[in-house]
């Protein structure tokens, strides 16, 4: 924070911050919060106390890193170069996120083509059905030969699954809109829209976890149910916990707004937070498509 | 190149405004400076890599004669994973993470890596990653014993420790990651005026395709492990036939990310190797431009090979061709770079210091590793040589000599321009030899224990395989403490030591920007950036 | 033994795996002497202590193009063999005899599906003690140390045998070098291969998949007797008991090919 009061314009120099506590609280917070789900998973009884502990520091961590950021950038220290820096970098970082949800489409993928086909007896493997699994026959959705957690029902696309479409794709409408409008210095339909946005963000999160209520309630569907329930709520619910940090970040950013941040050119946080939620929404009509639909 | 010119404008204040590193632990603990954090992911990677040879000895030593002396097969299983892992992940990657670190940013002319703070959290993470992994030895059951390959149902025996493995890979994945976003956008947004992309040194050349093959694939990493952890406490049935899924799913999964994990483990020593040859055979490197793309087109083959650690999972026929054309295709672009270099010294003029004999080291013995690979590429001998100590050979063939000489060359050839010492050239040397005939001594058994049919990963084996294991331990043990050396010459230079020039290599012809400066560089690397032509 | 090669096997196949395996290493020979011998005489000849002067060239398309090409011609002459040699060994049909194979840590389960004859294979005891940490027992006194089992697989020379395989806990893997062949053996699922041993004798291997503790531990023996023999050891086995055979077996044994097997199914 050496810096922050020198000047008011962008300065030509590649801002380098001198030097930081946060990532050391980071690294000791992360490492406290798995500390902590290992405990758990392992019976430990402080476990889940050692895990929040780790999840408030990394809170903490995150909210006064962030917040030198927000000042830094306010004091005008970030240069067009640093401010490249930080789109590149989250472009990256979103790249990232899209190979580790491919992880997941392809253990879909191949469950669907490859192994429940080959316990059915088909392909290369008949030998598998013959000998192992008898009556099993190929079909989708599956929970396997052994029918691992009972007979269940599936979620049909064309009901609350197509109406969160609808919302995500809708949100992605509002955050264009503010988008515009931030640019065009249009900041009381900034205010409304990103609003707009974040609590359909929020909304689709509420109607999801209805669904799982259902789910687990009605329809015997679990993370339990073989292979189809692993996909499904592995999938869905990585989604539903990507959705619920875009929408935080929202409203970060919808607080922000309204304490006057940004100006039509230089306002990298919200564009970082509407790739971001971009992103959330092409994953969820992928999974729509794949996971619901098809 | 307006921009140049106001830079140097501002330079006086530059100069005021800006303090030295901090004193006390605050200048590592609180980094921000890519030389700094260079350096501790430099010592972390060193002390990773006696710890995880102190393992291979364990190993080795066990293995010496048939017969347990040593330990008990769970701890030997033990030894073989964390072995591999501690060495992968916490001496090979960060060493390469720490000479991007410190050389791109004086390798194109830029003041740091482009975003400071989080290049602090990507190395600190990795000491907290390592300290959840090696605990694992103390708690009961044992640390993690099904390989470094981590598979199903196999791993999911594990203990106590099986959770603690898979949130230290989580760990290790979010360093790499946020390293390697570092890296990427340090080069596309920070390069110099005029330094465009095809005048980039090879080295950054070299990190650009790896930083883009570690963002692309330890996601998937964390992906497969993840699914490791549901299944095993949470009721998901990914990797069990039982409810529809497949153990072999996760080996794809695995070698999705596996597989561009040996090349993210080769290709930044491609990138020193091509800077060295050319400053020691004073004749600029053959071939830059094929250099490139040859790069490239490892890195994208890299992809699409995955599944020849696999041609004995019982994968349908097409597969199995495929992967295996696929796979004998880097054999391409691979050979041209080895071409390259060969050419390059073709009419040179060659001295040798130690980083051109580890060079050429490198150059020798990683082709015989990429043989051994084009062996291992041609199912139906992989039939025979799967899962023995053929494979053992060959990939240490590519890791030792390849890998860990590459970064050793490196050291030799940037450690004078990092401390501003010149090091004991004539200790060195004796390392360059003492390494290079016991790496030989260590490995090239194993290749024929392989062939007569020894598995690995085997803590005891039959009589017939008892004298090449023997030599090959005396290997080890040779090759290991050859490196106590290492550590030596290392120290030394950072003590104190003959003053080493601005170019460092004065009779030789090194080029780029980092020469350019003095040695050491000044503790903000280029405040006014140079201009290349 | 100070051995330095790949034994040849006893099976067509094993012979044939093993002239890819001298071809590509005799390919990778001569490569490596084009290669070596060029960095060779480049470091011994263009020395800067002997005063070499540099010259200044430093690319050449011509050049890149040519070792492009003859890389990519020689690869295509080792593939074409290696993919005709794969393709007859994943070619299980009109095997002889089917037996099934089942990875348990840390034993061989064989079942002869259709002769209703099924045991376990382990360790042979004398390796058994001698392997225990600090057994005192020197490995040199134990015949066929760690390869030798209680009871091994028994099969007939010059028959195609049909290995279905799979497993009860972890992956395994079943391994005779001599017959060229090495499949995993997965839980859940079953894989095959085959081999037709020539020559009547005893052929060790061992499991090839880290299984565990003792993935060291679990060898494959099998005793491969003429027909005749071969089938008075049935005999003796089968001991006159007979439980009811299964349908999907005899369709097995039809010799159908295994599509065929799938489409009745
Ligand atoms: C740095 C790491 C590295 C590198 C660079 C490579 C490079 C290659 N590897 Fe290796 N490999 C590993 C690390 C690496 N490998 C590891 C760690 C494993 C085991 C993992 C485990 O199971 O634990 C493994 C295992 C492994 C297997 C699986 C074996 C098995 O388990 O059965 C295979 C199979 O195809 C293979 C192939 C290759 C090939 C074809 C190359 C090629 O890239 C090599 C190309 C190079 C050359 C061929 C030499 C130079 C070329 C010329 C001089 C041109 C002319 C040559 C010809 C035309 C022949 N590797
Ligand atoms: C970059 C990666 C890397 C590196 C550098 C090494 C380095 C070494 N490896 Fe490693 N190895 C792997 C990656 C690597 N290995 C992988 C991926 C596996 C597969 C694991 C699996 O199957 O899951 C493996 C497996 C493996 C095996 C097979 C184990 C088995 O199948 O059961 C063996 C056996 O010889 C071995 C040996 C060695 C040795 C002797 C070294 C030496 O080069 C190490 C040299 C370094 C030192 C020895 C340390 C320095 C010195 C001291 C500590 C001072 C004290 C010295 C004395 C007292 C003598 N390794
Ligand atoms: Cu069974 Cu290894
Ligand atoms: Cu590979």
């Amino acid at each position: 924070m050496a810096h922050a009061q020198t000047s008011h314009a962008p300065s030509d120099k590649y801002y380098v911050p001198h030097s930081s506590p946060w990532p050391i609280v980071g690294s000791v917070s992360l490492f406290t919060t798995v500390v902590g789900v290992a405990l758990w998973l392992n019976h430990v009884n402080a476990g889940p106390w050692v895990f929040a502990l780790g999840l408030a520091m990394v809170v903490f961590m995150f909210v006064r890193w962030f917040g030198d950021v927000i000042r830094e950038s306010e004091s005008r220290l970030y240069n067009e170069a640093v401010d490249r820096s930080f789109r590149m970098g989250m472009m990256w970082f979103i790249f990232s996120e899209v190979m580790f949800f491919a992880a997941f489409f392809g253990a879909l993928f191949y469950a669907r083509q490859f192994s429940i086909p080959w316990l059915g007896g088909e392909g290369v493997k008949v030998f598998t059905n013959l000998l192992l699994w008898k009556d099993y026959e190929n079909a989708w959705p599956s929970n396997g030969p052994a029918d691992v957690g009972g007979d269940f029902e599936v979620i049909p696309a064309f009901g609350l699954p197509a109406i969160n479409t609808a919302i995500l794709l809708l949100s992605g409408v509002t955050i264009t809109i503010a988008h515009h409008a931030l640019k065009a210095g249009n900041r009381k339909v900034l205010n409304i829209f990103l609003a707009a946005t974040f609590l359909l963000g929020f909304l689709f999160i509420v109607l999801q976890a209805e669904e799982y209520m259902h789910a687990y309630h009605e329809l015997n569907l679990t993370l339990g149910s073989g292979v189809y329930g692993s996909t499904f709520f592995m999938l869905t619910g990585f989604h539903g916990f990507h959705v619920t940090v875009g929408a935080i970040m929202l409203t970060v950013i919808w607080f922000r707004c309204l304490k006057g941040h940004f100006t039509p050119t230089h306002h990298f946080a919200f564009e970082g937070v509407a790739w971001y939620w971009h992103f959330v929404d092409v994953v969820w009509l992928i999974l729509f498509v794949f996971v619901y639909w098809l | 190149m307006a921009h140049t010119h106001e830079a140097a404008h501002h330079a006086d204040d530059h100069s005021h405004d800006h303090h030295g590193p901090e004193k006390g632990w605050r200048r590592w603990v609180y980094a921000t400076n890519h030389k700094d954090i260079g350096t501790m992911y430099l010592v972390f990677s060193l002390i990773m890599f006696f710890v995880g040879g102190t393992m291979a000895l364990v190993i080795r030593a066990e293995l010496f004669q048939p017969g347990l002396q040593l330990v008990d097969p769970m701890f030997f299983n033990s030894m073989t994973t964390m072995h591999a892992l501690v060495m992968i992940f916490g001496a090979v990657m960060p060493a390469f993470v720490g000479l991007a670190n410190w050389m791109v940013p004086l390798q194109i002319g830029a003041p740091d890596m482009a975003l400071p703070r989080m290049n602090n959290f990507s190395f600190w993470i990795m000491p907290f990653a390592f300290t959840l992994l090696l605990s694992t030895l103390f708690v009961p059951g044992g640390a993690p014993a099904g390989g470094w390959t981590m598979y199903p149902p196999l791993v999911l025996q594990n203990g106590t420790s099986f959770p603690m493995l898979i949130f230290a890979v989580h760990l290790m994945g979010a360093s790499s990651i946020m390293g390697a976003i570092n890296v990427v956008v340090t080069i596309m947004n920070m390069r110099a005026p005029g330094m465009s992309l095809l005048k980039m040194p090879l080295f950054v050349w070299s990190w650009l395709i790896t930083a883009y093959l570690l963002v692309a694939v330890m996601p998937v990493l964390a992906g497969a492990v993840t699914m490791l952890l549901t299944d095993h406490y949470f009721g998901t049935t990914f990797f069990e036939a039982a409810g529809g899924g497949d153990p072999v799913m996760f080996q794809h999964i695995f070698w999705f990310f596996g597989h561009p994990e040996v090349y993210i483990m080769i290709l930044p020593a491609f990138g020193v190797v091509s800077e060295i040859i050319p400053t020691f055979s004073r004749k600029p490197l053959f071939g830059y431009d094929a250099m490139v793309y040859a790069t490239a087109s490892i890195a994208f083959l890299s992809f699409i090979v995955w599944a020849h650690h696999m041609f004995t999972v019982g994968m349908p026929l097409a597969g199995q061709l495929f992967f295996m054309l696929a796979t004998m295709l880097i054999a391409v672009p691979t050979g041209v770079k080895v071409f390259n270099w060969t050419a390059t010294m073709f009419k040179g003029s060659i001295s040798f210091e130690p980083p051109m004999l580890f060079a050429l080291s490198f150059l020798f013995l990683f082709t015989i590793g990429g043989f051994s690979g084009l062996m291992l590429a041609i199912v139906p001998a992989d039939f025979q040589y799967h899962d023995t100590y053929f494979v053992v050979a060959h990939f240490h063939y590519v890791l030792v000599p390849g890998a860990i000489f590459g970064i050793m060359a490196a050291v030799y050839y940037w450690l004078p321009k990092w401390t501003g010492h010149m090091y004991n050239n004539k200790l060195a040397t004796w390392h360059f030899w003492l390494s290079t005939i016991f790496v030989n001594v260590l490995f090239f058994p194993q290749h024929f224990l392989g062939l007569a049919g020894m598995p690995r990963r085997i803590p005891d084996y039959s009589t017939q395989f008892a004298d090449w294991n023997m030599v090959s331990s005396i290997g080890a043990f040779g090759f290991g403490l050859s490196q106590l050396l290492f550590a030596y010459i290392v120290w030394q230079t950072a003590r104190g030591g003959v003053k080493a020039s601005a170019k460092v290599w004065d009779t030789a012809t090194p080029h780029g920007l980092e020469w350019t400066l003095s040695s050491p560089p000044p503790y903000h690397s280029f405040e006014v950036a140079p201009e290349v032509k | 033994a100070w051995d330095l090669n790949m034994p040849v096997g006893v099976t067509e196949l094993s012979r044939d795996i093993h002239g890819l395996h001298m071809l590509i290493f005799w390919i990778c020979v001569i490569i490596a002497f084009a290669v070596f011998g060029m960095m060779i005489y480049s470091i011994v000849k263009f020395r800067h202590s002997q005063g070499a002067v540099p010259a200044k060239f430093d690319h050449s398309t011509r050049a890149e193009i040519v070792w492009t090409i003859i890389p990519v011609a020689i690869l295509v002459g080792m593939a074409i063999p290696a993919a005709e040699t794969l393709i007859r060994i994943e070619d299980t049909r009109n095997s002889e005899l089917t037996i099934k194979v089942t990875g348990y840590q840390w034993k061989w389960q064989y079942e002869y599906l259709d002769q209703k004859v099924s045991f376990f294979s382990t360790l042979a005891r004398d390796s058994d003690a001698a392997r225990q940490l600090d057994s005192g027992i020197d490995p040199q006194t134990v015949e066929h140390y760690l390869l030798n089992v209680d009871k091994p697989l028994v099969v007939p020379e010059d028959t195609k045998v049909r290995v279905l395989l799979t497993s009860a806990d972890v992956i395994h893997a079943w391994w005779v070098p001599a017959f060229g062949m090495k499949k995993d053996a997965i839980p859940g699922f079953v894989n095959e291969l085959w081999f037709n041993a020539e020559e009547p004798g005893i052929y060790r291997g061992q499991c090839a998949e880290l299984c565990g503790r003792d993935h060291g531990f679990m060898p494959v023996v099998v005793d491969v007797r003429p027909k005749a023999e071969y089938e008075a050891w049935l005999k003796a086995q089968q001991g006159g008991e007979s439980a009811p055979a299964q349908a999907a077996v005899e369709k097995i044994n039809d010799g159908a090919a295994t599509e065929v097997v799938a489409k009745a199914e």
